[in-house]
């Protein structure tokens, strides 16, 4: 979570806590606007990472999101969370080919392809789903990244166009179907 | 049209998004996203379908509720949101969207319970309710007997089921005869023209020996068993399955549990009224045996219109309102989404400072 302005991360904060996002999620809205000297109403847009990341936890922060969004009556910037880490790579002087890595749980990991240049980031391939050991682009420089900084979020959003830019993804990417199957025939309780 | 703040109520915590808005007592709109469709090839309601379609229809929702109320988001005086029971993920796409929905526009927030929405319907209701009153909730999640003191500051509850909810209970007879989901209207609609006294299902929890630790407690898995094993019989003994004499014993075995138990209630505590609510209360049966036995028993019978008895923000945003009325404060941040919230917990998390004036 993080207010920001143009380039500048007024404030941000963030949880390891995996288990009670629903809990957190209002106190740390309210504490980076707090930190930052910013009214809600002085928020122009609401940016959020659409992921690839698990559902639960997703799900809370994008709905907070749209509903504050909607609460100020400003746009929501929807963004991919992997071009977050890229960014933080690039303006920590990384260049060259990159590969973002996140836990995806159940043995799999979600991954996104980057090309870094003196320009900024450019997604090549993902985000995308798959087993550890079939992650692709192993000549690239990899990042495996625990978090994803709202700050960099917020960041890149300014730097392609703010709510002007026509977004890539509108959905959240869970880039994985519920865990359901169709029943089949009924099973008797007779013998 | 009554006074009294504007609350908008969010209620996600099944299969069904609701953003209901209220002036005091007074229904301003009750806007309801179902992902029951959804759930009907899997015969029963997935959470992570649930989840996913509450935070799709979210946003649009809330859009609809205040077109139909004729208000702006400017105008609302307070949110309640839904923190529990239910299923988790499903909840807490409420939960979160609540809060951000609070700090945005600088509204109070009131952390509410789901069980006790269903009573708060009423309020929205041509005349008052009365209390103290016994109100019986079923539906697809819940099996509740509720004893209502004080519909804001004192509610026990009495029994509630110990296997299946009465609604999932129709929804797998409706399989084992063959008919799509949900069961209820399928059942109902099944029953026309048939004898509910053709076959004597089980009643769980019924006996005598129950009458003391589970006396106002349910039990349905029996029962659908029971219903289950009767119709393999018929098919086994190649006889034609007499679906509506099935489908109509065994709604009447239902009702017949559900009703002498909150009637048994009314009785036990002198509480000469009955409250029902839920998504059951839309089956025919109920409301005509409810009636009947009522009439015997001289209990005053309450049903709040079918909109307001199946999940809905209007309920929420009614005890919400409720709840404003009778000064308590607003809830703080910090509370997350329980799905096993107790019905004693009629508001979550409120700030203890409010405490000290009342
Ligand atoms: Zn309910």
């Amino acid at each position: 979570m993080a207010v920001v302005d143009g380039d500048l991360v007024l404030a941000e904060r963030s949880t390891d806590d995996t288990m009670r996002h629903a809990e957190v999620i209002g106190e740390m809205i309210a504490g980076v606007l707090e930190e930052s000297g910013v009214a809600a109403s002085g928020i122009d847009a609401v940016v959020t990472g659409l992921g690839p990341g698990p559902f639960t936890g997703l799900r809370v922060g994008i709905a907070a999101a749209r509903a504050f969004a909607w609460g100020i009556g400003r746009p929501l910037i929807p963004m991919v969370s992997h071009d977050a880490v890229a960014l933080d790579e690039w303006s920590a002087g990384l260049r060259g080919p990159l590969l973002v890595v996140t836990d995806a749980r159940r043995r799999e990991v979600y991954w996104s392809s980057y090309d870094l240049d003196e320009e900024g980031i450019a997604r090549s391939d993902g985000p995308a789903l798959c087993k550890p050991d079939e992650v692709p682009y192993p000549e690239f420089e990899r990042i495996d990244a625990t978090q994803v900084s709202a700050g960099a979020l917020g960041r890149l959003a300014t730097l392609r166009g703010g709510a002007a830019a026509v977004p890539e993804f509108t959905e959240p990417l869970y880039l994985r179907s519920p865990d359901v199957t169709v029943p089949g025939a009924r099973k008797r309780v007779t013998p | 049209m009554t006074d009294g703040p504007v609350v908008l109520g969010i209620e996600t915590s099944c299969d069904e998004t609701g953003i209901g808005i209220v002036r005091g007592s007074t229904l301003l709109a009750n806007v309801i996203a179902s992902s029951m469709d959804e759930h009907a090839r899997y015969g029963g309601v997935v959470p992570e379908v649930a989840a996913r379609a509450h935070l799709e229809a979210l946003t649009p929702t809330l859009d609809a509720a205040l077109a139909e109320a004729g208000l702006t988001i400017g105008e609302i005086d307070a949110i309640a949101v839904t923190s529990g029971p239910g299923l988790a993920g499903a909840l807490m796409v409420g939960v979160g969207a609540a809060k951000a929905l609070s700090i945005a526009t600088g509204t109070p927030l009131y952390a509410v319970n789901h069980l006790v929405g269903h009573v708060g319907a009423d309020v929205l209701a041509a005349e008052s309710l009365e209390y103290p009153t016994i109100a019986l909730l079923v539906s697809g999640g819940h099996t509740s007997l509720l004893l209502v003191r004080d519909l804001t500051g004192d509610v026990e509850l009495l029994g509630e089921t110990i296997d299946d909810a009465a609604g999932e209970a129709f929804d797998k007879v409706a399989r084992v005869l063959g008919l799509p989901y949900p069961g209820g209207p399928q059942i109902d609609r099944a029953a026309i023209g048939g004898d509910p006294k053709a076959i004597h299902f089980p009643r769980g929890l019924m006996q005598a020996k129950d009458a003391e630790k589970h006396r106002y407690d349910f039990s349905f898995s029996g029962l659908k068993t029971a219903v289950a094993r009767w119709v393999e019989r018929a098919g086994d003994a190649g006889e034609q399955i007499p679906v509506a004499d099935v489908a109509a014993s065994f709604r009447e075995a239902v009702v017949d549990v559900l009703l002498t138990k909150a009637f048994r209630a009314c009785a036990d505590f002198g509480i000469p009224r009955l409250l029902l609510g839920g998504g059951v209360v839309a089956n025919a049966r109920v409301r005509e045996v409810a009636a009947e036995r009522a009439a015997a028993q001289g209990v005053t019978l309450r049903i709040p219109p079918l909109s307001l008895c199946t999940d809905n923000g209007a309920m929420i945003a009614a005890l919400g309102a409720q709840l404003i009325a009778a000064g308590h404060g607003p809830s703080g941040l910090g509370f997350g989404a329980d799905s096993t919230l107790p019905v004693t917990e009629i508001q979550v998390d409120r700030a203890t400072y409010y405490d000290l004036d009342d």
